[in-house]
């Protein structure tokens, strides 16, 4: 078990590594970092004295090893466009960013689970032909196209909600949200739509199928013939079992849903980390993208990790490889 | 009736394809032949698109921007030459449309083709070999199975678009997305040859081939390799909607094909600036476009799923 875990946690550190060798190569090979941060005039001397003080002149695993080591402790650098320290720009715009992504979550699970419940039961309900059409579509449609469709119809011509930005916000102890706002609120329901709808149309079909699992299942049956009601026999009992592997889907898309904020955040600008990663690559501003690379990489490994760790200790038929 | 041996054979062909149980399945299905024909309209229509588009939307002599920003030819300033409307430089949306699916086509077919083509021989050699090597590509695999692969696709696009000049953007566009794209969904076609593969190495056919002392290059190509092609195939139509859905994200995202040449992701990209002043149809009329192709090859994937596979009949 902790051999296991150990493991894992070594695979984790080389996988963390090895991005952080990607992002170094990046950070140093793409342009020089030098002709970045100053101006044309600056001499040759002001020049090979940044050079020294950035520590571009050590040998190159001493150089990558800096790198990795200022980045662990949250020093990715400063951008070239800004001027600004990486880290305090990534700290400025994580809230909306996270934001947007708990609420898009508990949006997926709110209408998904129910969705899920209602096409189990009555397979062949209108509603359920309904929820089926909106599921395909959900996967078929890509997401910048629902969301350039959620302004067309209600920001264009209905003029209901803001098709842009985050609306007014409230600074709370750093952390400035938009949740307290009435304009905030209603800036975050379209993002929130757009980037839920394929999670949404993911948990509908997995909480689908494990529901008509288990109702075949012979516990269902014996608590059928105890004479529970239906209400109990379907909530009490079947859709309980089926939320473990909801759960875990759920904590696994955590990190799909932060990555796809990219296109959800360009469509509605909203001004979250993955605008900010997207206006980077169009100004090659390396440092931003090394930083953005290396966290995103950080959430996946740890969410894995942490899953996996959870998996092996929840249920004890899984059976550990001895390698 | 005496025939010769060539139509005999082609006359046997489609017998047996017409006996088979795929097209069995095929003509059971209404939803299924209706989405194949969808999808050869839209193939047909994006491989004559010089043919039959009624402009030339990339000829800038015919081009004039007094016809800039019309509306589709039903609505009362429509012009009845241009059936969908026109774009802010004038050109006319049916025809760009049709030479946009083109391109997105294009790049979805070559990349998927480079994904399967780099996916199945990773995927033989960790299968055939085994050991070390097989450890080593399934570890890889792993890793970026655990990552989603438009994130891959928009990472590499966009650290190769930071690398080159504005000059050679244009040119290298194709290319950076093919790749980007190619090596962003190799992994299930190595994970699933693999596994055939195991399966397949063990029995008497691939010991006899040993036994003769072939070289093991060409155990795989030849004896092992068409075994294991069926899954595939689903595979790869799946990831062609997977595929196009990419392409048209990262065009749309700034990362992908540039305006002058635009697939139909570029050009909803465009058209999304028009959409608030009330110029609906430049992006609304690419984006069905999108959302067509990329349902009907989606339902055509299902269905080659369930028919190719024996367990679901």
């Amino acid at each position: 078990m902790l051999a296991f875990i150990i493991k894992r946690f070594v695979q984790s550190l080389v996988v963390m590594l090895v991005v952080g060798l990607i992002a170094f190569v990046m950070f140093r090979f793409v342009g020089d970092p030098v002709d970045q941060m100053v101006g044309l005039e600056t001499s040759i001397e002001d020049r090979e004295r940044l050079r020294e003080v950035l520590g571009l002149n050590a040998r190159l695993p001493m150089q990558y090893w800096n790198f990795i080591s200022s980045a662990a402790q949250g020093d990715f650098g400063t951008s070239y466009q800004f001027k600004r320290p990486v880290a305090d720009m990534l700290g400025d715009r994580l809230p909306a960013t996270l934001e947007l992504a708990l609420v898009s979550a508990i949006f997926a699970l709110c209408a998904g689970i129910p969705m899920g419940v209602f096409t189990a039961l009555y397979k062949d309900s209108v509603l359920t032909k309904l929820f089926q059409a909106v599921s395909l579509v959900g996967i078929s449609l890509p997401t910048f196209l629902i969301g350039i469709l959620l302004i067309y119809v209600f920001s264009v011509q209905l003029q209901w909600l803001p098709s842009f930005g985050r609306g007014e916000v409230v600074d709370i102890a750093g952390w400035s949200t938009g949740l307290l706002t009435s304009s905030g609120l209603k800036a975050l329901i379209l993002p929130a739509i757009t980037l839920g709808l394929f999670q949404m149309t993911l948990i509908m079909r997995l909480v689908r199928s494990e529901m008509m699992e288990i109702l075949r299942s012979d516990f269902i049956k014996f608590a059928r013939a105890r004479g529970l009601t239906p209400r109990a026999v379907h909530f009490g009992h079947a859709l309980k079992n089926t939320m473990i592997p909801v759960i875990t889907i759920t904590g696994l898309q955590l990190g799909s849903i932060i990555a796809f904020a990219i296109i959800t955040e360009t469509v509605f600008q909203w001004p979250g980390i993955g605008l900010m990663f997207l206006q980077a690559v169009q100004d090659v501003d390396v440092p931003i993208m090394a930083a953005y690379l290396l966290m995103i990489a950080f959430l996946f490994v740890f969410i894995n990790l942490i899953v996996d760790i959870l998996y092996v200790v929840v249920d004890p038929r899984i059976h550990i490889e001895k390698a | 009736m005496p025939m010769n041996k060539e139509t005999g054979r082609k006359m046997s062909l489609i017998v047996r394809i017409l006996d088979s149980d795929i097209w069995y399945s095929f003509t059971r299905s209404k939803v299924t032949m209706i989405a194949a024909l969808i999808t050869f309209l839209i193939f047909a229509s994006a491989l004559f698109a010089p043919i039959i588009s009624p402009h030339n939307p990339f000829d800038l002599a015919s081009l004039s921007l007094m016809d800039s920003l019309l509306p589709p030819a039903w609505s009362a300033e429509g012009d009845p030459n241009y059936l969908l409307g026109t774009d802010d430089q004038g050109r006319d949306v049916l025809s760009t449309i049709l030479y946009g699916s083109r391109i997105s086509l294009a790049v979805g077919l070559v990349s998927v083709a480079f994904a399967a083509v780099l996916g199945i021989t990773l995927g033989l050699i960790a299968g055939y070999m085994g050991g070390r090597v097989d450890a080593i590509i399934m570890r890889i695999a792993d890793v970026q199975l655990s990552f989603p692969a438009i994130l891959i696709a928009l990472l590499i696009a966009g650290t190769v678009n930071a690398l080159a000049d504005g000059m050679d953007r244009e040119r290298s566009a194709f290319t950076v997305l093919i790749i980007s794209i190619g090596l962003s969904f190799w992994v299930q076609y190595a994970r699933t040859v693999r596994s055939s593969t195991l399966v397949e190495r063990n029995k008497e056919y691939v010991q006899a081939a040993r036994l003769i002392g072939l070289h093991p290059f060409l155990i795989m190509l030849r004896h092992v390799l068409p075994n294991v092609m069926g899954p595939v195939l689903v595979i790869a139509t799946i990831n062609l909607a997977l595929a196009v859905i990419t392409e048209a994200t990262l065009s749309f995202l700034g990362v992908g094909i540039p305006g002058t040449q635009p697939s139909l992701g570029t050009m909803i990209r465009t058209g999304n600036d028009f959409l608030f002043s009330g110029e609906w149809w430049i992006t609304l009329f690419p984006g069905a476009m999108l959302a067509i192709l990329v349902l009907a090859v989606n339902l055509l994937g299902d269905w080659l799923r369930d028919a190719l596979n024996p367990k679901l009949r």
